[in-house]
């Protein structure tokens, strides 16, 4: 094995959407993160960072404020003017609620967890009773002129503090009454008649208001006399975002610049006992506009317009060096976006409004490796689809003989036959889908293109059976647990016997397809499973963890492999544990079936079943220096792993038939290409 | 050349030394090359520090107690070792006080020597022949240690190497007259053992000394005959058992009177030795000198008489020879150069050696004598042009000596009849060399015994055949210049391969001295001149473009001078015209190519008068200013003087002359514009720098490859 011939397609332009807001939960470690095209994204952070759930965006919301209440309640609101609370089991909106102040463009929930206050353009904060199943409209407090631009409460739940335009105001919750109205500076001479926009306020327990403004000062004030205690000048742009820690002792400021910069509570000699906010570090790992930070235990956490979530470790909290004290960008969705066709070669591309499908090309020649072929049939975009309705796309897949394709957006599923004869193409949408189905949050075809398999809501899947003539919804498999939590992992066996689903409470449950009963449930682990394939002549289900485990588990035995137990006895591939992206897909070879293929971001390795894994022991833990372990980045020959990072950052990689490798590459300078200007470029020399 | 230097005492011999014993037992290296460390037979450990003459430490045994073996310092941890009544190991560090209070071990068996390797642990060698590590030792003391060694076998001598991270031990034995020769590898444990063989009765050595170089232990024995053997020990003997290792006379010293007792030796760098103990003169027979020889021409580098007798014992350390003599350990730095004919041209040639092979008579500087003998087989494989070549080898010795007679009294005429059938035929081998070189002194000879008498075409066809050298015939060119033949001259430049410089510098002083007008109606080469303008052609600044005044007007650097005056005297607003004939500076070019040495071209140079040098300096600058314009036209082949050579003489000339250059206001224009001309040189270099740097950036990248939005490769997984 070893050599294969790639199709390099750099023809998805995927682009993520920038970040707007978020939210951490410090209960659940989890952080939920608004973007600007309306989708929200929860990663769980005590599980490897793993982006656990995706509620797709729709056109007709957009994002202003994200909050939590309690462990499992999640509330955005926007400047549709429009509160929405999610349904975080069927990732989508539960229900939603207009404020009736106009666009809504701040919001903040008492530490009780009792009360939303709401900003809004009319210049009104607008008190919201939390009620178990709903929100509800309590009062106004007095309306000022100006649009709301920040709000925060203090701590007692009996003041809030509101940022307008070159104004911050502190209101008492009970009466409603403005108490204290401070004026904030504009910015130097040359920019006095640009209004200060006070787009952060923090209120902090000991009655200290520390707010960020447009003409980029960061400003602490004293919130009972309206005095002004300290002002530090940190950008020549905006500061966009304010986060302060749990324990206020840390607060972080995000700038147009795409600096972060942080400010600590600190003595400014030892031993004194009095102490003040001193600016402590800067971190510059943005272009754009910082618009969310937050601060966990141990990490900074920042995302801007540049699309990517950068979690950041602050070195001096982090206590063992671990997967934790890492620094991360996540830029790319922790799932595949990307469904293939082996046979004929095809590739389905999903973006939020729209499929995207396209012949690879080929060549007539052959190589040694190392070099490039000529392109002698060119790839072929043969299908753009684009999605109606508001609601974005959530999940498609295209059959293994190329004939169907099916998308699903959070009101509907929508599956379309594709008649594809030389160079006539044409698709027909099957019209009589079964009632049962309203929408998915996964699809998946079986092999030989006969049944779809649609996971659904409460974690039920729904198998139909497809012709030319109709649609027939055939039996509902249901997971033994009783869990709710959505799917969001399929496989079908090659045989079409199997199929297995994952969902978000880590249960991996097989379902026999002849016998149309649920067969057997994997030990459950405590880590997402990432990705996961059956393998298609021993019928072995390979799962790949958020933490970067792999398991292959015997579907007929019901139990763990041999080569599992030993593959984790050996651990992963050294490079492996470097990364820390999730393995997003897994494959086998088409020629060689003992052949697994395993990507991430940044890289693919292929693993061969049947070489030894005894070699890999040697190979990884008998080397002692670290001279030595640098060649075991160019293992021998008859290594299991063979690794290839050639191809970076990766979106997709798939086996073909005849050693022929796919692989989807989306380079980061396209990607910071289609972003706008940022407002300070680094200039050479400066 | 050796040197010794003055020497200085380190410190006194302790009192009740015998005639026979110093009472000193070794000197080791300390922790630097300035550091080391004494080991007295009065059970004192000194560490001295060398340059100051004081010591830093003492240690001393315990009354009773006797320090048997020289003190070492274990590199790795800073402690010294040392062993004292035969087999009590001691280890201790600088800031012990108390030598009683040190860490000890008894050992099972008595110990010869320690050594010290400055990576590796210390190797104890223990008087019956057994080696041990020091770390292996004292993690059991008590372990039985192994015979080697037969009975009545003494370890006279030990060193220890070593190679490729392995420690050697090489040890000499003696048993009844007969010498053996160890080496111990540790790790795995080899032993060799080898006969060095006896030099006849009552002969047998008396000092050592050994280095290792090219996986090969070199080993100098001196016997008690005044003898130095060289033996060679390999690393890797292929044979197994007891060898006999041949030996090869080095150097005999002239012992006068029956044998040596107490004498030493040390091999120094680079081929040189020191001996102690031993007479360096046959009439003198006096044993109390320090030499230094040259062991590949048998010279006798530097001596020195050392007062009060010497002991025989000699160490050598960092540059430093460690010598007791008199109530004295004195400490003699010295400094050995690398071996060159002129530097074997020491003090005094030894001349009892057989083993020296004659040097060849004739100074060929061209070819080697094992040349001409492969040449001499590669033509006598031709039958037909080996039965030719062997009848001129026969009737050459009988021509040569002929045309010696026949040219005698003669006349020009006749000299050139004679000559020229023995020229036209020039057979390739060292007679007919040593012939020509005969004929030319002959020659010689006459002219300057009869100033009418000058064939100067017969001296020219000579000087053609390439085979004359200035060593050879020396005085024929300073005859020439006496003769004034410019042409002559001009050939003996370009044919002689040895010219000194002393003859050099005449050549010059009368090139730039005669007038332009003498030389119209003398016949000189023009080859190395044929680009050159001709006298009076002015140059134009701009080539290719080019053009250094911009240089100087644009240069980021700070303007040195105002505008103003970089304007009106721009370098190229003189215009350059070659100051001097072209016949005379094809004359001077051969000058500024011979070759030289600087030392010793120099002194030659301060003849010049201040004129000349003037002169010789504006013509260097042209050449100057003309090459560097005209990098590309320089075509290879040409004999014309590359820009090296002549930036090499004019910074001769101004080192040589630099105090009348300075004092001569006719120079001062001169220099001026030789300092603006390379100013803007300068920065046209350090201009380049920059783009070579830049030139060099952009190789480096790696060709990013263009990928389009698709493309098929083909890759390996490794």
């Amino acid at each position: 094995m070893g050599e294969f011939k790639v199709h390099r397609v750099r023809f998805f332009d995927y682009m993520p959407s920038g970040i707007r807001c978020m939210a951490f939960n410090r209960k659940a470690d989890r952080l939920a993160l608004a973007r600007l095209n309306g989708s929200v994204e929860i990663f769980n952070f005590s599980n490897n960072y793993f982006q656990e759930k995706v509620i797709p965006g729709s056109d007709s919301r957009s994002i202003e404020a994200i909050c939590w209440v309690g462990c499992d309640r999640l509330f955005t609101a926007g400047l549709n003017g429009e509160v929405v609370e999610y349904d975080l089991e069927r990732l989508c909106p539960k229900y939603t609620l207009d404020a009736f102040g106009g666009p809504i463009w701040t919001a903040a929930c008492n530490s009780a967890e009792t009360h939303f206050a709401f900003g809004c353009e009319d210049g009104s904060v607008k008190l919201f009773e939390i009620l178990p199943d709903k929100i509800q409209f309590e009062r106004n407090l007095d309306r000022q002129k100006g649009r709301i631009l920040s709000l925060s409460w203090h701590k007692s739940g009996t003041l809030i503090a509101a940022g307008s335009l070159d104004v911050i105001r502190v209101f008492d919750v009970k009466s409603g009454h403005s108490v204290q109205r401070i004026l904030v500076d504009r910015g130097p001479a040359g920019t006095r008649n640009k209004d200060c926009v006070v787009w952060n306020v923090a209120f902090l327990s000991d009655y200290t208001i520390v707010s960020g403004d447009s003409a980029g000062k960061v400003q602490l004030w004293d919130a009972n006399k309206g005095t002004l205690i300290k002002t530090h000048l940190v950008s020549k742009w905006d500061v966009l975002s304010l986060s302060v820690s749990e324990n206020e002792d840390s607060i972080v400021a995000g700038t147009s610049e795409g600096t972060v910069i942080q400010f600590q509570l600190l003595s400014p000699t030892i031993g004194d006992a009095e102490t003040q906010w001193i600016r402590t570090r800067t971190f510059k790992h943005h272009t754009h506009d910082v618009r969310a930070v937050t601060e966990t235990k141990t990490s900074v956490v920042s995302g801007g317009l540049d699309t990517q979530l950068v979690i950041c470790p602050l070195m001096d909290k982090v206590e063992v060096k671990s997967s934790e004290s890492v620094l991360r960008k996540v830029i790319f969705p922790h799932r595949s976006l990307v469904s293939c066709a082996k046979k004929p070669s095809l590739l389905l591309f999903q973006f939020p409004d729209q499929l995207e499908l396209w012949r690879l090309g080929g060549t007539d020649t052959v190589g040694k490796p190392g070099e490039s072929l000529p392109v002698t049939r060119k790839p072929e975009k043969l299908l753009q689809l684009k999605r109606k309705g508001d609601d974005h796309i959530c999940c498609s897949t295209i059959s293994e003989c190329g004939h169907w394709i099916a998308y699903s957006t959070v009101s509907s599923i929508r599956l379309y036959q594709i008649q594809c004869d030389n160079n006539n193409i044409s698709i027909s949408k099957v019209s009589k889908l079964p009632k049962v189905l309203r929408s998915a949050h996964q699809l998946q075809f079986s092999a030989d293109s006969s049944k779809l398999f649609v996971a659904s809501e409460q974690a039920t899947i729904h198998v139909i059976s497809l012709s030319r003539s109709e649609c027939k919804h055939v039996h509902t498999f249901k997971p033994k647990s009783g869990s709710s939590a959505p799917v969001h992992l399929l496989a079908a066996s090659a045989d079409g016997q199997w199929l297995t689903s994952a969902n978000r409470h880590c249960e991996i449950n097989v379902y026999n397809l002849k016998k149309l009963k649920h067969h057997c449930m994997v030990p459950v682990y405590n880590s997402l499973p990432s990705a996961m394939a059956i393998h298609p002549e021993t019928n072995n289900l390979l799962m790949a963890h958020a933490d970067q485990q792999v398991f292959e588990f015997s579907i007929v035995d019901k139990q763990y492999t041999d080569w599992s137990r030993k593959l984790q006895k050996e651990g992963l591939h050294r490079c492996r544990s470097k990364w820390h992206t999730p393995i997003t897909h897994i494959t086998f070879n088409p020629s060689a079936p003992s052949q697994v293929m395993l990507h991430d971001t940044h890289m693919f390795c292929i693993i061969d079943q049947s070489l030894p894994l005894v070699d890999l022991k040697a190979q990884f833990y008998s080397r002692l220096t670290p001279k030595d372990m640098s060649e075991t980045d160019r293992p021998s020959k008859n290594n299991a792993f063979k690794m290839c990072k050639k191809y970076q950052p990766l979106l997709h990689v798939n086996l073909l038939e005849d050693d022929w490798l796919v692989v989807v590459e989306r380079p980061l300078i396209d990607i910071h290409s289609q972003l706008p200007a940022p407002v300070r470029q680094k200039k050479f020399g400066t | 050349m050796a040197e010794l230097y003055e020497g200085f005492t380190l410190c006194g011999l302790a009192a009740g030394q015998s005639r026979e014993n110093s009472g000193i037992l070794g000197i080791e290296p300390g922790r630097d090359a300035d550091h080391v460390i004494v080991t007295g037979a009065g059970s004192t450990v000194t560490v001295y520090k060398v340059s100051d003459q004081k010591p830093l430490g003492s240690w001393a045994a315990k009354q009773g107690q006797a320090v048997t073996c020289p003190a070492v310092l274990h590199g790795q941890t800073g402690e010294y070792v040392a062993v004292h009544d035969r087999n009590v190991l001691r280890i201790w560090r600088d800031e012990d006080i108390n030598f009683e209070k040190v860490f000890k071990a008894t050992l099972s068996a008595a110990v010869s020597r320690i050594h010290a390797l400055p990576s590796s642990e210390p190797l104890v060698l223990f008087q019956r022949g057994a080696v041990r590590q020091l770390d292996a030792l004292l993690a059991a003391p008590q372990q039985a240690v192994e015979e080697v060694l037969s009975e009545e076998e003494v370890i006279r001598w030990s060193s220890c190497f070593l190679e490729a991270e392995q420690p050697l031990l090489l040890f000499s034995t003696e048993k009844s007259g007969e010498c053996f020769l160890y080496l111990q590898k540790l790790n795995p444990d080899v032993l060799h053992k080898y006969n060095i063989g006896s030099e006849g009765k009552g002969v047998c050595p008396i000092g050592f000394t050994a280095t290792l170089e090219n996986k090969c232990i070199t080993l100098l024995c001196l016997y008690s005959s005044g003898c130095v053997y060289k033996l060679l020990v390999s690393l890797h003997p292929s044979a197994e058992g007891e060898q006999h290792l041949p030996k090869s006379l080095l150097l005999k010293l002239p012992v006068s009177e029956g044998v040596l007792h107490r004498a030493a030796i040390a091999s120094l760098e680079e081929g040189h030795i020191a001996i102690v103990g031993a007479p360096h003169s046959a009439s003198t027979g006096d044993t109390d000198f320090l030499c230094i020889w040259n062991t590949n021409f048998q010279t006798l580098q530097a001596s020195k008489k050392l007062a009060g007798g010497t002991y025989g014992q000699l160490w050598c350390n960092a540059g430093k020879l460690y010598v007791t003599h008199g109530k004295v350990l004195t400490v003699l730095p010295y400094r050995c150069e690398k071996s060159s004919l002129a530097a074997a041209l020491g003090k005094l040639k030894q001349t009892s050696t057989q083993e020296v092979t004659s040097s060849p008579s004739v100074l060929n500087w061209n070819s080697f004598p094992h040349e001409e003998a492969a040449l001499e087989q590669k033509t006598g494989m031709r039958t037909r042009n080996s039965k030719w070549n062997l009848k001129i080898q026969a009737t050459l010795a009988t021509s040569i000596n002929q045309v010696l007679e026949d040219i005698k009294g003669v006349s020009r005429e006749e000299v050139e009849e004679v000559l020229e059938p023995f020229l036209s035929c020039s057979p390739v081998s060292p007679q007919f060399q040593l012939g020509l070189a005969d004929i030319a002194v002959e020659l010689l000879k006459r002219c300057q015994a009869d100033p009418g008498f000058y064939p100067q075409s017969v001296l020219a066809r000579l000087t053609q055949t390439g085979r004359l050298s200035h060593s050879s015939c020396p005085g024929f060119l300073m005859l020439v210049l006496e003769k004034r033949d410019y042409f002559l001259a001009q050939l003996c430049l370009q044919h002689f391969p040895d010219i000194p410089e002393a003859v050099t510098c005449a050549c010059l002083k009368a090139f730039l001295s005669v007038a332009d007008a003498d030389l119209v109606r003398v016949s000189v080469d023009l080859e190395g001149v044929s680009l050159m303008d001709g006298p009076g052609q002015s140059l134009e600044g701009v080539q290719n473009g080019f053009s250094p005044v911009l240089l100087e007007e644009d240069s980021c650097d700070v303007q040195l001078t105002s505008p103003k005056l970089d304007q009106s005297s721009s370098w190229t607003d003189v215009s350059l015209t070659c100051p001097v004939g072209l016949k005379k500076s094809a004359l001077l070019n051969e000058i500024i190519q011979s070759s030289y040495s600087e030392s010793f071209l120099l002194p030659h140079l301060k003849d010049l008068s201040a004129q000349q040098i003037i002169l010789f300096l504006q013509y260097l600058q042209y050449l100057y200013v003309r090459s560097s314009g005209d990098v590309y036209t320089q075509l290879p082949g040409l004999r014309a003087p590359t820009i090296t050579q002549i930036t090499d003489w004019i910074s001769l000339l101004l080192d040589a002359h630099f105090a009348v250059l300075v004092m001569a206001p006719e120079a001062k224009g001169l220099l001026a514009q030789l300092h603006r001309f390379v100013r803007s040189q300068v920065r046209l270099y350090s201009e380049l720098g920059k783009i070579q740097g830049t030139l060099q950036e952009l190789s480096k990248i790696k060709q990013a490859q263009e990928i389009g939005l698709y493309s098929i490769e083909v890759i390996e997984l490794l």
